[in-house]
């Protein structure tokens, strides 16, 4: 594998982990899987687009796009999920059918074509990585995804709040009778879990580019990146980003037509041997 | 949940027999459009019925029948079409692929449950997906295949819904064996404490694993003899849709029932084709019946109308 494609596959980790870490943070602490993940995702990199195009600032699209897609998450957390609280495969299906509409929806809005959210000025053109010329825009990523990684990092294990999540990753009920209102932490990861899923969608729209399918794509990445690193491990999305990324590259060298099938062997190795992932705790 | 009763009762085969006696003469008083839809009915409740083996008689929600279910469908139809082997040994060995897909899925499965079963489920069906999409030399890519393969003996359509639910029957009739059996009394035990059962001594996950199976033989013989009836597959028959739609049918007919299956199937397809004439959002209606089935409804029509009848029955 060359320096290249090697940058391919590290930039393209970063971006699954800015997407599937707030996947897993729900999944972690509110045991809620939340199918429509992908789903946010997409409106999130539509909406970064919209804005982008019009304003004509990649900045604001990323807000934009983090905040709209957090109400969003702020809706269907409130509006639809507390009615089947406790209930874990109801609230799976629930989500399910929230994806489909919400990608009806986004075809609704913005039709079937492919669009690529535009790039700043100041990150067009490349760089002279160790002799090869590499895009800024992809190191711009890897950057992005590393400093995301190390500001929940921070979160989780230095403030407050992260203390409250660890917590209730263990036992919300204790966190609960110890006089903390759980719900309301609760209702802070599912939103910024929702808002890394629109950021994510912000960034992967300016390289991967937005399609209608785009959202079932990157939910099997964070199906699988969720599978291999563990529920509610942030290092253990950290390295389920890094293999999925990577073997995901590996793959469309070798073997292009079939390179989403590289991201099955992994899964299936670590199922057999530790089936809570790699860093998940057994419940 | 509760199983199928061990209806022994002269009544219940009574009820039995007068559905197929409707059903064998019903092509009688259809026209050709609602034969087709009542042959696709027969198919997709077949495909319902192999889930609730899985979601009602071993407690294990799959989100990856879609998948196998297309897979012996994309078989059938690349064997007749490209490989130009006949259709009946075609059917076969898209069942066969079905099963082995299904065994393949079920070898990693077992060692799951609850919400992680159906997420390895999900993943697992959409990798399928993924690869009938991209491996466009075989599979043909977005346009799928092609091609009218079904067997002179069959091609009129009306031998071919006859032919359709005399299949239907005998394949619900071996569903309720199977789910009837001592082997699947204990996937009943599993669905309700599966270390219960492990400290009885069963080997719990190679009854899952033969459950899985078996349920998968089940939906490659529905995809088998779709293929047939639709003369076309693409990636949407492998799609997530496709596993949530059938998922959904279990559930609307009522979970555990297998009967229920073909009532989901029914009032799915008359939904869909409600839909589609006058709007091309099915797949927002889609989202929004599971979305509200989930809120009101979980346990389906079926177990929804047994509730109400017990809680009316409670107060007299």
């Amino acid at each position: 594998m060359s320096l290249f494609q090697l940058l391919n596959g590290l930039t393209f980790a970063a971006l699954l982990f800015v997407v599937a870490s707030g996947f897993t943070l729900i999944f972690g602490l509110l045991r809620i899987v939340n199918l429509a993940h992908g789903a946010l995702y997409l409106f999130g990199g539509y909406i970064g687009f919209t804005i982008a195009t019009k304003i004509g600032s990649f900045t604001l699209g990323i807000v934009g796009a983090m905040a709209a897609v957090a109400v969003m998450g702020f809706a269907l957390n409130e509006g639809l999920l507390r009615f089947v609280r406790g209930f874990e495969l109801r609230q799976v299906l629930l989500s399910l059918g929230v994806a489909f509409v919400l990608n009806d929806m986004s075809l609704v809005i913005w039709g079937g074509d492919s669009f690529t959210v535009p790039i700043p000025e100041e990150l067009t053109g490349g760089f002279r990585v160790f002799g090869t010329f590499y895009p800024k825009y992809r190191l711009f990523v890897l950057l992005m995804g590393v400093l995301i990684f190390i500001g929940l990092w921070v979160l989780i294990n230095k403030t407050r709040l992260g203390a409250l999540i660890r917590a209730g990753v263990d036992d919300a009920e204790m966190v609960e009778a110890a006089g903390i209102n759980i719900q309301r932490v609760f209702l802070m990861t599912f939103l910024l879990g929702s808002a890394l899923a629109g950021m994510g969608g912000v960034m992967g729209g300016a390289f991967l580019s937005l399609y209608p399918s785009a959202d079932s794509e990157i939910l099997v990445f964070s199906l699988a990146i969720v599978i291999i690193g563990g529920r509610g491990s942030l290092i253990g999305v950290g390295v389920g980003s890094l293999m999925v990324g990577l073997l995901n590259t590996l793959g469309q060298v070798m073997f292009p037509e079939l390179a989403y099938f590289v991201i099955f062997g992994p899964m299936a190795a670590i199922l057999a041997f530790r089936p809570m992932g790699l860093f998940g705790k057994a419940v | 949940m509760s199983g199928v009763s061990r209806s022994k009762s002269p009544m219940g085969a009574l009820v039995v027999l007068a559905i197929l006696a409707v059903g064998v003469i019903a092509p009688f008083f259809l026209s050709r459009y609602q034969i087709g839809l009542a042959t696709q009915i027969l198919i997709f409740g077949m495909l319902a019925m192999s889930i609730d083996i899985l979601v009602g008689f071993t407690g294990r929600t799959s989100l990856g029948h879609g998948a196998i279910f297309g897979a012996s469908t994309y078989v059938v139809l690349y064997c007749v079409t490209q490989s130009g082997l006949s259709p009946y040994l075609a059917v076969l060995l898209g069942i066969a692929t079905a099963t082995v897909l299904a065994a393949i899925f079920a070898l990693l499965a077992v060692r799951t449950n609850g919400v992680y079963f159906l997420l390895l489920t999900l993943a697992l069906g959409m990798i399928v997906w993924g690869i009938c999409l991209r491996w466009t030399q075989v599979t043909g890519g977005e346009n799928g295949l092609r091609g009218d393969i079904r067997p002179k003996a069959l091609s009129d359509y009306k031998d071919f819904y006859w032919f359709i639910l005399a299949l239907a029957a005998l394949v619900t009739f071996g569903i309720r064996r199977f789910v009837q059996s001592p082997f699947g009394l204990t996937l009943r035990g599993i669905r309700d404490s599966d270390s219960r059962m492990r400290s009885l001594g069963y080997n719990v996950p190679l009854h899952l694993f033969i459950g899985f199976t078996m349920s998968g033989f089940f939906a490659g013989v529905a995809g088998a003899f779709y293929a047939f009836f639709n003369n076309f597959v693409s990636p949407s028959t492998v799609a997530l849709t496709q596993s949530v739609e059938s998922l959904l049918m279990a559930i609307i007919g009522g979970v555990g029932t297998l009967y229920g299956s073909f009532i989901g199937a029914s009032a799915l397809i008359a939904l869909q084709n409600l839909v589609s004439s006058h709007t091309e959002r099915w797949q927002s209606v889609l989202g929004i019946t599971f979305t509200l089935i989930m809120i009101f409804a979980p346990e389906g029509i079926v177990g929804k109308f047994r509730a109400l009848r017990e809680k009316y029955a409670n107060k007299h």
